[in-house]
């Protein structure tokens, strides 16, 4: 009986995930190119409008969109919402591998006679395929997990599918069929980007001074390319935004219970404070072993992480409910339990920052310490931390933008009573109560908003010069 | 300050044999300069007595106190050994002052007279001192590295190939102000080096490694002047190599008869020569006649390359003035005595 829909939510999960990837690689590496290489004006002020859409969650974004158009429920509205939404996935991977470009290489390629655009493609692309493959994959997982944006534009898909069948029979057998389906999914996607990102890595010989790059002169193209960028971040962040001041307006007259906001607020921030800590120190062993200690544990290690994380939280969250009942009945919807989903689910966001950072402090930096007669606790603290430090920070950050929106697994984890800004607007606008949903929604955004300004900041400044 | 011994240091990464028995004595207060060839484990024999990797055998003793080997082993941190590292490895998130004192007890390091002074030990003013290292030049991190070996007044420092990513200019300069701080402070040094003029003018010894193996140990003068066989003669500087026959101390050649240097048995034999002892001057009967077949100048000198009537080519090392010109015949003399080595084994290339 099963079958056909399973077949259905196949089609309809494989075509929504190819189109957002193609068309998130497409504008992330645009719109890296545009702002790291070339002339346009305001590339500072680009640079962090096209990093501010993660300041909006998908399926805020995705109310934003349906609350405004109904008619977007169509594979095209969900296509346009999500690719919105998950752009930045690849702008940001994309911005730092340009920016850590040895410019030498273009300027040898451009000496051997190669145009512009051949230059691109033959020495930059590929040495920025290890980072547009990482935000790929991470788009796609990201839309194989994806819960709240797709139901909210009644666009089925697995995990949406899980939810239903949750919602009607809590633990059934068809939730855990297409959980496994699901799950498949993500392993053949991880085996794909194994296979694709191959096991060599770029090693760069010398680290001269840092040259400027000289920005390739748009000249004529100035003007459509500002049209682009414009185009791009109204659509990812005008729009949203300026559905949730609608609401925000038509809901004030309904009277906001400022308690229940800070309340919901406060606990929001504990937990993801929680997560923050606990994901990025989980990280950190992780990642400095998958640079520093290249081999099969290392690699196990990491491969784990992400095969964890790669199961859609709804997954994950079912399987610890059953576990926690099972098990530790007494943990059943406690705060450690959603702590250790969130840090399952967020793990590898935290790896993958952690790990550039030890890429980029090579261990010439410990030698050079020991010898100073730096002991192996004052080296930590001295050089590799201090060193380290700009990537964990960026770690944390993104773990903790991730929990404070984090609605899936919470849905299912939370204690009861415990209501997150994501759950608490969830339920409002599941009743189609816009505009009490609204406040939730701002919050969410404001909150999120400092996390994603330092993530700009620190892929601007970095390590790398 | 205390001297450095190594004995029987033998490494191997995976199936690659890096160091193979290498014996090494530093004099305290020397600087001792390891020459080779890129890959002749120089720099691994460094690190082995860094203390940054392990030796498979082999004792390495600072003074009288073995760090290594002898079942003992003794951490990096407290060898009390200070390294510069290629291009300075400046920490990047400390500035000059920072770096500088890493190495010193926590208390000292906020003494900003200690750093003026330590700054100005490398001859870098101390208006520096708040500078973070990316606003360096190349050699002015270098010398920071130097400071920073220096400040906790270390036993040894060791160098590797500090000057390599310097231009020529910058080099020169660096050079010196480093020999100078160097014997300033009177550290016992060792430095690497794959550049022969640098291993040569800076050191009061050199250790020529080659395959992981120490082919010589000496002072700068004999290397260059009794090289231990022709290899060793062409690395440290252009040779003119000849086949020649010895009979009681002269060697007969296509340069004619020449003194031979030392022993060395009568019979076959190759003879070596430098380039600097051949002196050119107008054709005469009696002298060796070659055409000049190309002229390389350098400014300050000059090398001309020489057809010998019998075939073959010799260049000659000259003075930036009165050069010869291509094609021109002029007579070559030798002056000088020869270095005789065995016949048997190929012809070194000239270095160029």
């Amino acid at each position: 009986m099963l079958r056909p829909r399973v077949g259905e939510l196949l089609w309809n999960t494989t075509r929504l995930v190819l189109g957002t990837v193609a068309v998130c690689a497409v504008l992330g590496v645009g719109a890296a190119w545009l702002v790291e290489r070339s002339s346009v004006p305001g590339r500072r002020l680009w640079h962090v409008l096209l990093v501010a859409p993660l300041a909006v969650p998908a399926f805020v974004n995705s109310y934003a969109w349906i609350s405004l158009l109904p008619g977007l429920d169509t594979y095209a509205g969900a296509l346009l919402v999500v690719s919105l939404s998950y752009f930045p996935f690849v702008y940001l991977p994309a911005v730092a591998a340009f920016r850590g470009l040895d410019p030498a290489l273009e300027e040898t390629a451009r000496g051997l006679g190669l145009s512009g655009w051949a230059v691109f493609r033959r020495v930059q692309l590929p040495q920025l395929r290890v980072a547009v493959l990482g935000g790929s994959l991470l788009v796609a997982l990201h839309l194989l997990a994806e819960f709240g944006a797709l139901q909210m534009l009644r666009y089925p898909t697995f995990t949406t599918a899980i939810y239903d069948q949750y919602r009607s029979t809590f633990n059934g057998p068809g939730a855990t069929m297409l959980a496994g389906v699901l799950v498949l999914l993500c392993l053949l996607l991880l085996l794909a980007e194994l296979r694709l990102r191959g096991s060599r890595g770029y090693a760069g010989s010398g680290r001269g001074a840092a040259r400027p790059v000289r920005p390739v002169a748009l000249r004529g193209w100035t003007a459509p390319a500002l049209l682009v960028l414009a185009a791009l971040v109204g659509l990812a962040l005008l729009v949203p935004l300026g559905s949730l001041a609608y609401w925000l307006g038509s809901g004030a007259s309904a009277g906001l219970d400022g308690a229940d906001l800070a309340v919901t607020t406060g606990s929001t921030l504990a937990l993801a404070a929680a997560a923050a800590a606990l994901t990025t120190a989980m990280a950190l062993p992780v990642g400095w072993l998958a640079v520093r200690a290249r081999g099969r544990i290392a690699t196990l290690l990491e491969r784990a992480a992400y095969v964890g994380s790669s199961v859609p939280g709804i997954v994950v969250a079912l399987a610890l409910v059953t576990l926690s009942i099972r098990a530790t009945p007494w943990l059943y919807q406690t705060v450690p339990v959603l702590l250790a989903a969130y840090a399952i689910l967020f793990l590898p966001r935290a790896i993958v920052t952690v790990r550039a950072a030890v890429e980029q402090s090579p261990p010439l930096y410990d030698d050079v310490a020991a010898s100073l007669g730096s002991s192996g606790a004052d080296r930590l603290r001295r050089v590799t931390l201090p060193l380290l430090a700009p990537g964990l920070g960026a770690g944390a950050a993104l773990v903790f933008l991730a929990v404070v929106t984090e609605l899936t697994a919470t849905l299912l984890l939370a204690p009861t009573g415990t209501a997150t800004l994501a759950t608490a607007f969830w339920s409002a606008s599941s009743a189609l109560e816009y505009g009490a949903a609204a406040p939730y929604a701002l919050v969410m955004v404001l909150l999120s908003a400092p996390a994603t300004v330092l993530l700009s900041r620190d892929t601007r400044r970095g390590l790398t010069p | 300050m205390s001297s450095l011994t190594v004995t029987g240091l033998t490494k191997a990464f995976g199936a690659t044999q890096v160091l193979d028995g290498v014996d090494l004595h530093v004099p305290a207060g020397s600087l001792t300069a390891l020459l080779g060839p890129s890959g002749c484990g120089k720099t691994t024999l460094l690190r082995l007595v860094a203390g940054f990797d392990d030796p498979d055998r082999g004792v390495v003793a600072l003074g009288d106190r073995i760090v290594v080997g002898a079942g003992r082993g003794v951490p990096a941190p407290k060898r009390g050994i200070g390294f510069v590292p290629q291009e300075g490895g400046l920490f990047p998130h400390l500035s000059v002052t920072g770096n500088v004192t890493f190495g010193l007890p926590r208390r000292q390091r906020a003494d900003r007279a200690r750093v003026r002074e330590l700054l100005a030990l490398v001859g870098l003013d101390g208006d520096l001192a708040d500078r973070s290292p990316n606003q360096l030049s190349g050699g002015q991190q270098q010398r920071v590295a130097l400071a920073r070996a220096l400040a906790p007044e270390p036993s040894i420092v060791l160098l590797d190939e500090p000057f390599s990513s310097l231009d020529a200019g910058l080099r020169e300069e660096t050079r010196q102000a480093v020999s100078t701080a160097l014997a300033a402070t009177g550290a016992t040094a060792v430095l690497v080096t794959h550049d022969q003029a640098e291993a040569l003018s800076m050191a009061d010894q050199v250790a020529v490694l080659r395959g992981g193996r120490l082919v010589q140990l000496t002072d700068p003068r004999t290397l260059y002047r009794r090289p231990t066989d022709l290899d060793v003669a062409a690395f440290v500087g252009d040779a003119v190599v000849l086949d020649a026959d010895v009979r009681d101390g002269v060697a007969s050649c296509v340069l004619g008869r020449l003194a031979v240097a030392g022993e060395q048995p009568d019979g076959p034999a190759r003879i070596l020569l430098r380039p600097e002892q051949l002196r050119l001057s107008a054709p005469s009967p009696t002298a060796l006649t070659a055409r000049v077949s190309a002229v390389d100048f350098y400014g300050h000198d000059s090398r001309v390359r020489l057809d010998l009537p019998g075939g073959g080519t010799v260049a000659a090392r000259l003075g930036g003035v009165d050069l010869p010109a291509v094609g021109e015949q002029v007579a070559i003399e030798v002056t000088g005595s020869a270095l005789a080595f065995p016949a048997a084994g190929p012809v070194p290339e000239p270095a160029v």
